[in-house]
């Protein structure tokens, strides 16, 4: 039966939740040591590991977009520095940022889930907690920032890897001369873009790893419970990262 | 020594244990046993605080467990250790990093006492040439034994086990029962042991605690058990046909 109330208010709950939660993440760790071995941990299996990825998408992105300006809105009335322009513009404002942000709360979203969630449901946060060890900070208080520390370079990498993408498209497939390209990538460049990614690329960090952490860290049940946990932790900060770099772009650009 | 005094447990509205009064002997192994869904593990997290009573006291050595401070039970914590069920090990460390987890994260000792004293506890239980492998390489035996090295690693005051020999065959069981057996006299903890495998009643029942249905039912020690005349303990107990063998062996001798 469909409950209008409940309905309204469960989002409401979950979101008190997700605040006491955070609340217990950031205390004070028991001990130091460990929670920098967990910390360094975390920089390898949710950084290191997802530059791969992030090279080859923002690769072809960067390729596949110079590609379409240069067919679809470069003519010969039109400035010679717009492909290029155009291309490092929208990977350096939204691609870099968000997109490759929407992507890694797939992988990595998914990863913290259904990692957190089943040790959850094997008790071996139960076995945590007994101990004494405050679980959801040793747990994921290394994840949250072991994330931010590492997505500022993974936007670089991005960014890096969508320019020699477009070049590759002049240098290959010749669409059009590298010079112009150049020319177009420097083009009345603004620093700050690149530190917008950054700010932005934080939150999202922040978003990805503690909200799939909450998803994880209060599955009940078994494993369909784990699994429905790393979806519903993919699906809702994928939300969130839209909405916040609504909020964001606004905030920084405005 | 642990009391617990008329404890009282409900989920939305529906009791799952009433009014249970019982001493937890130092020393000794203590059982809680009763049929599966009488209320057992919810009896043991309510013990070692991972669900709160609505009613009622736990008394460690005569501290209220439920209404200490924070801090005070983070020091107690430190003196329980406990098997679960599954074992429960982290599946990211190896056999012996589990057993020195409890170390590192709260023991003054330097790295090279840790790993002795790991060491030691895996020893005890015999697993020293797998301190090495990862929990998914070893069998689920080998996974309890470890976990039990694991909970005794801090020299706990207070062990407890959530049916520690569920799904093992009966010599392993036996190897199991005995070893914390063992370790609680050794080191005269206050053990409370979950089971419903008689071969661990008759075996290490130094003090029984009988649930049912979220009342306390019976309570007395292995050598009482025959002796019993409560209906529910009997029909409990002698379901099994080990038992009733032993039973008429026993009247005839
Ligand atoms: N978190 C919970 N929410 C609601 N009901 C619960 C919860 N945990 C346990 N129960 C209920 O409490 C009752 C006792 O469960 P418990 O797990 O203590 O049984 P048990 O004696 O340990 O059984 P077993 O021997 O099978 O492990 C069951 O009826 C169960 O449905
Ligand atoms: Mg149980």
């Amino acid at each position: 039966m469909f409950k209008p109330i409940a309905f309204l208010f469960r989002p409401i709950a979950k979101f008190g939740a997700y605040l006491l939660l955070m609340a217990k993440v950031l205390s004070r760790p028991e001990r130091f040591r460990m929670y920098f071995k967990q910390y360094v941990s975390e920089m390898v299996k949710l950084g290191y590991d997802s530059i791969g990825i992030v090279l080859l998408i923002s690769f072809f992105i960067g390729a596949v977009i110079c590609i379409q300006i240069k067919l679809n809105i470069q003519s010969p009335w039109m400035p010679r520095m717009v492909v290029g322009y155009t291309t490092r513009e929208i990977m350096l404002l939204e691609f870099s940022s968000s997109i490759m942000c929407l992507i890694l709360a797939g992988k990595v979203g998914s990863n913290i889930a259904s990692e957190i969630g089943t040790m959850r449901v094997t008790q071996q946060i139960d076995a945590l907690d007994i101990m004494g060890v405050n679980s959801a900070a040793y747990l994921i208080l290394p994840k949250i920032l072991g994330l931010m520390t590492m997505i500022p370079l993974l936007v670089v990498f991005s960014i890096g890897a969508g320019i020699f993408g477009a070049f590759c498209t002049a240098w290959i497939g010749g669409v059009m001369t590298a010079s112009d390209l150049e020319y177009g990538l420097q083009y009345n460049f603004v620093e700050w873009y690149i530190w917008c990614g950054f700010i932005k690329s934080l939150f999202f960090a922040f978003i990805i790893a503690s909200v799939s952490a909450y998803f994880g860290y209060t599955v009940e049940g078994g494993s369909i419970a784990v699994g429905k946990a790393s979806t519903d932790s993919v699906v809702s900060s994928s939300v969130l990262i839209l909405f916040s770099d609504l909020i964001l772009t606004q905030l920084l650009m405005g | 020594m642990i009391q617990i005094k008329s404890l009282h447990k409900s989920f939305d509205g529906r009791t799952v244990l009433d009014d249970i009064n019982f001493t937890f002997n130092n020393g000794k192994t203590n059982l809680i046993i009763g049929q599966s869904g009488s209320g057992k593990t919810v009896l043991m997290k309510c013990l070692v605080g991972l669900l709160t009573p609505e009613e009622g006291e736990v008394l460690y050595d005569n501290r209220n467990f439920i209404t200490m401070g924070k801090k005070e039970k983070k020091t107690l914590r430190r003196e329980m250790g406990m098997i679960f069920q599954s074992a429960a090990l982290f599946d990211s460390l190896s056999v012996l990093e589990n057993v020195m987890f409890p170390l590192d994260m709260f023991s003054s000792m330097t790295n090279r006492e840790r790993v002795k004293r790991a060491q030691f506890c895996l020893d005890r239980v015999n697993l020293i040439d797998a301190q090495n492998k990862y929990p998914g390489e070893i069998s689920g035996g080998m996974q309890k034994r470890v976990a039990i090295a694991r909970a005794i690693a801090l020299q706990p005051q207070y062990l407890f086990c959530d049916e520690p020999n569920s799904g093992l065959d009966p010599k392993t069981s036996l190897v199991i029962d005995e070893l914390i057996h063992d370790i609680t006299t050794e080191y005269n903890m206050t053990t409370v042991i979950n089971t419903h495998d008689m071969n661990s009643v008759l075996g290490i029942g130094d003090s029984i605690l009988f649930i049912c249905k979220g009342h306390k039912e019976w309570e007395g020690t292995k050598d009482d058990v025959f002796g019993a005349t409560n209906k529910r303990l009997t029909d409990f107990i002698f379901a099994s046909d080990l038992l009733q063998e032993i039973k008429t062996e026993k009247n005839k001798g």
